[in-house]
């Protein structure tokens, strides 16, 4: 069976107290164990949830980021880390500015060298000391950082095979009608409507 | 000794001395499982070094799922790993009703194990077989993807679509299954274990496949957890870690399964691991529709998440304008975090949804269990023989639906 909440209690207690410099705050939301660390000293918390035998947190399951424009701290950077032996999880969030560089984590666990290069790719966060930071998932010449909430759901080029020049071109996206962004929200639960008084019978 | 080897050198004719080879395996490649880009290098036949190059089939899942509904989503998981469709929407809606706190029917629990079995037993034999068809051997595939496309019926009868199923809903399934299925998934259940028999006869004792697999890309317990690998390759190494029976979802706790481990860690204990797995995931379908006999009732949780019944429709004024409202808007999530992760065929396949309480999602990554394991080919291959490769990447398990996204 996974790990009691009572049980992740005692481990953020145990972590709160034992990793002070580097831990923000460590709560149990909904039967999980989500840690906030600062970003200085990330890569040695890492290693002491693997090494530390309360922890044992040896696989590293999954590096992602979550985009907020509107805060100052514009990136938040997800661990999830799992332990096969003690059989728990845990999530470590790092909050970091849009032009601050990670420290990177692949010397303590091998497999984060694609998650990061996956979160490069997509957010465009830079990692130091990243043995190979290359795009992964997007096209080779790629622009942009697709999964930043700023960065437009058709993308900027499309691609098609030209007859006459026997080869795959590049060309801006061209959208045989407008992007249809539909709005089903109730007005009476927090839909904000924006009414564009210069473009009569057209929302959003 | 260094310097007669530098004396020998000395002798080698020029083009002799610098011979490194390197090679595009892929992207059109039969045994790439997809497109697949390895750029290896060689020296010699053995490869020196793997980069594989993905993202060939990336298709921004997760950046479309930010703009449409959640249950607009559902059917996007179909489309990650194609070859077990619905242990895919598992995950998905374990992280919606998680969230939501919906519990649901136990008619439901029981008919999503029956077929997340049912994709298992799809992946495992599309895996093992195709796997021997990497080393050479053709006849596996043949009868393997006889009883694939049975399995792929009763996807069919219960779902309306073979691959593309999009049959579990946040708050149980979208139908019940009509008794005949049932019925016929058990006389299945029965038969199927002596056609397992044929291809376990072919393969497991056959000479050219154990020269092929044994002693080939060997993955220490240490090493398993150092590369963040789950499922069959942890199983592989001897690590007894199973998420149906580490930390249990749905009604896995109530069944009666083994859990297969391999001793060597190399590609003929995952084969091995695979077959058994196959054999444990029939008996865990067999148990579901002995239990399935017993329970009647709703497969759907009725509420928020799920629309109502046809009947109620026709009556009521508010379950019509419920069944509009839930799939035009879609219903809301409340604000929060999860992470969910199944046990899929390939390992773990997780879900990490970030809600904003609106109707879609503010974020959701999805943890692909191929994503790390292919990350591993360069560690893996190492050392090998070119030929080595394709039996590597086989037991490897890749699709590049859940890889690329």
């Amino acid at each position: 069976m996974q790990m009691a909440a009572k049980d992740y209690n005692r481990l953020a207690g145990y972590l709160r107290d034992g990793q002070s410099d580097s831990i923000l705050s460590a709560e149990v939301e909904r039967e999980e164990l989500v840690v906030v660390a600062v970003t200085s000293g990330l890569a040695e918390l890492i290693e002491f949830l693997k090494r530390s035998s309360e922890c044992r947190f040896s696989t590293l399951i999954d590096i992602t980021a979550v985009d907020y424009p509107g805060r100052e701290k514009r990136f938040e950077l997800v661990y999830h880390l799992l332990s096969m032996p003690l059989n728990q999880r845990i999530r470590v969030k790092v909050c970091i500015r849009e032009d601050e560089v990670m420290p990177s984590i692949t010397p303590v666990h091998a497999c984060a060298d694609w998650f990061e290069r996956e979160v490069f790719d997509m957010y465009g966060v830079k990692f130091r000391g990243h043995p190979d930071l290359r795009r992964i998932l997007t096209d080779y010449g790629f622009r942009g950082h697709p999964l930043r909430k700023d960065f437009p759901l058709t993308g900027y080029s499309e691609v098609r095979y030209d007859e006459e020049l026997k080869r795959v071109v590049y060309e801006p996206v061209e959208l045989v009608q407008e992007f249809r962004r539909f709005d089903f929200m109730s007005p009476w639960e927090g839909a904000e409507y924006v009414i564009d008084k210069s473009a009569p019978g057209k929302s959003d | 000794m260094e310097e007669m080897e530098a004396e020998s050198d000395m002798l080698l004719p020029d083009e002799r001395q610098i011979r490194n080879f390197n090679i595009n395996f892929g992207p059109q490649h039969p045994a790439a499982h997809g497109v697949l880009r390895l750029v290896l290098e060689l020296d010699g036949e053995v490869v020196s070094r793997c980069d594989p190059h993905i993202g060939l089939l990336h298709r921004g899942t997760e950046k479309l799922m930010e703009s449409r509904s959640y249950l607009q989503n559902l059917p996007y998981f179909d489309r990650l790993d194609y070859v077990a469709p619905m242990n895919q929407e598992h995950a998905w809606c374990l992280a919606i009703e998680r969230l939501t706190g919906t519990e649901i029917p136990r008619r439901a629990s029981l008919i999503r194990v029956l077929y997340s079995e049912m994709g298992r037993v799809l992946n495992h034999l599309l895996n093992v077989t195709t796997q021997a068809m990497d080393v050479g051997a053709l006849t596996p595939p043949l009868w393997g993807f006889e009883e694939r496309e049975k399995l792929m019926v009763f996807y069919e009868r219960a779902c309306g679509a073979r691959l593309h199923a999009a049959y579990f809903r946040p708050g149980g399934v979208h139908r019940d299954l009509p008794p005949e299925l049932t019925a016929d998934i058990s006389r299945w259940c029965t038969e199927f274990p002596a056609k397992l028999d044929d291809i376990d006869n072919l393969l497991t004792e056959n000479r050219i496949f154990k020269q092929r697999n044994v002693d080939i890309g060997v993955v220490s317990p240490e090493d398993a957890e150092e590369w963040g690998f789950s499922g069959v390759m942890v199983r592989g190494s001897g690590i007894e870690w199973d998420l149906r029976r580490t930390q249990p979802y749905e009604c896995y706790d109530e069944f009666d399964f083994k859990i297969p481990i391999g001793v060597n860690g190399d590609c003929y204990d995952r084969y091995l691991c695979r077959m058994a797995e196959i054999r444990e995931s029939v008996e865990i379908m067999r148990q579901a529709i002995e239990k399935l006999e017993t329970v009647e009732g709703d497969v759907l949780a009725r509420g928020k998440l799920t629309p109502p019944t046809r009947a109620e429709m026709k009556s009521s004024m508010e379950a019509l304008i419920h069944h509009f409202k839930l799939y035009t808007e879609g219903f809301h999530v409340p604000a929060g975090e999860i992470y969910a992760a199944v046990e899929a065929p390939k390992g773990e396949f997780g879900v990490y949804l970030v809600a904003d309480g609106t109707n879609k999602p503010y974020k959701a990554k999805i943890r692909a269990p191929g994503f790390p394991h292919l990350q591993a080919m360069d560690f893996l291959c190492g050392g090998h023989l070119l030929a080595d490769v394709s039996a590597v990447l086989g037991s490897l398990d890749v699709v590049f639906g859940e890889i690329d996204r």
